[in-house]
């Protein structure tokens, strides 16, 4: 028996590869080989992307993906779950429906060995309560994704956090996404708006209301006063997106927190993300004492796709090397 | 997000009209009733969506078919085939194409999905 982690572990979200899979120039297998090349461990799946045929998971899939975990190395850590509760167009889903598709993605997830379900943050408090008794008993931690513009005091947060401390962290729990915690505005956003053709002087007024962390709340009405067409509405609502809170507000929240979604938008060639500081964030948590995962979470390729070619590889090797180093591995 | 990707060939079929190829700009599958539209313009004319049809893995649907559909998917990075009769054999040469892409998703409070236009030439 090995001895319990007392830090941290790296992990990668094949979501990070997502342009490469998109065009098939990567494959799931691919996708799992260049993580652990990378020295990360854990493997975090969104079945809806990478499994075709979902919901249906055939033996032979799961028989190579557990293959692939004994070849490569690496561990089935978690799952991510969408709730499409407009999957009719006449109608929301009912709640029994919802709580029958979150048990649909618990089993999914018990099938690929992960003992960790991402539930996306229009998951309601109501149905994480009445999906917690499934997931107790399937042994899978149902965890909500803390995202931004939500953050630890919002009150659909709180409402959350009720429930999960009625139901226990073994069962439910947080996932912050650290797009909470962006310093300064991603700027291959803002520069993939002006290639848009968005107005310099706009695009400089919302950065600069962003990174003095003043208030966005009114940004997309200034910019329509001050002339702004869709694109620089576009990038207003990212301002507003986006939002800036302290990394020591999760250790409150720590025995609730069972992964971490490591976003990143852009790994400059210095070695550092951009917009989101990790220098702070992870002696945060690793002084807290989480041993879960910080798992990868790169959402760049999007901005600068148009422009420029995508190399998630290099991006996501960039972020690994860039954890390794402040968690003193 | 993906956007140009949408439109990636066109095949002319031997009696009438033709097939777009066609994947959707999202990162995950998604039930077909929550495809809400797929577009298209061809040579400036739009193609009105009782003429075109709408194929994933080999399954065929019309679009008043699609809302019903919760047992298939379309696929991440899946090339759909958007069938299209205008009346007429496509004529050879280059086309101008245009699709744009309505999806339901519903974490978020506005439609998703995207537009791409194209010059081809017919296969």
């Amino acid at each position: 028996m090995t001895a319990p982690p007392d830090r941290p572990r790296r992990g990668v979200s094949l979501y990070s590869f997502q342009e490469e899979y998109f065009l098939r120039t990567m494959s799931v297998e691919d996708c799992v080989a260049a993580a652990a090349a990378m020295g990360a461990t854990g493997i975090e799946i969104i079945p809806e992307q990478s499994i075709p045929g979902y919901p249906v998971v055939t033996d032979e899939f799961a028989e190579r993906w557990h293959g692939w975990m004994a070849a490569y190395g690496t561990i089935p850590v978690a799952t991510n779950a969408f709730l499409d509760t407009r999957l009719h167009p006449d109608r929301w889903l009912t709640l029994d429906e919802q709580v029958a598709s979150v048990r649909r993605d618990i089993d999914i997830a018990v099938r690929l060995g992960a003992g960790i379900v991402k539930a996306t943050i229009n998951f309601s408090p109501e149905v994480m309560a009445a999906a917690a008794p499934y997931a107790e008993d399937r042994g899978v931690r149902l965890l909500l994704e803390v995202h931004a513009p939500f953050h630890f005091s919002h009150p659909w947060i709180l409402e959350h956090l009720e429930v999960m401390h009625r139901a226990g962290p073994h069962v439910l729990g947080l996932m912050p996404d650290m797009g909470v915690h962006v310093w300064r505005f991603p700027r291959v956003v803002s520069e993939r708006a002006l290639r848009d053709g968005a107005d310099p002087a706009l695009v400089d007024y919302i950065v600069r209301t962003y990174d003095d962390h003043g208030d966005t709340h009114a940004l997309m009405d200034i910019v329509n006063y001050r002339g702004g067409g869709p694109v620089e509405f576009g990038l207003a609502r990212q301002a507003t997106h986006y939002i800036w809170t302290e990394p020591k507000d999760m250790l409150e929240h720590l025995p609730f927190i069972g992964h971490v979604q490591a976003k990143f938008y852009e790994m400059t060639d210095e070695g550092y993300e951009y917009s989101i500081p990790y220098d702070e964030i992870v002696p945060v948590l690793a002084c807290g004492g989480f041993t879960g995962y910080l798992s990868s979470e790169y959402e760049g390729n999007r901005h600068i796709q148009d422009a420029h070619p995508v190399d998630s590889v290099e991006q996501v090797r960039r972020q690994q090397e860039m954890l390794a180093r402040l968690l003193g591995e | 997000m993906f956007d140009q990707y949408i439109v990636c060939g066109l095949r002319a079929r031997e009696r009438s009209g033709g097939e777009v190829e066609v994947r959707m700009p999202y990162y995950r599958g998604l039930f077909l009733s929550m495809v809400e539209a797929v577009d298209l313009v061809l040579d400036g004319v739009p193609v009105p969506p009782e003429r075109t049809t709408f194929t994933v893995h080999g399954n065929t649907y019309t679009f008043a078919e699609l809302p019903g559909i919760t047992g298939d998917r379309w696929e991440m990075g899946e090339r759909a085939a958007l069938g299209f009769d205008t009346g007429e054999p496509l004529a050879p040469g280059e086309h101008d194409v245009e699709v744009s892409v309505r999806l339901r998703i519903s974490y978020m409070p506005v439609p998703g999905g995207g537009r791409d236009r194209k010059r081809l030439v017919a296969a």
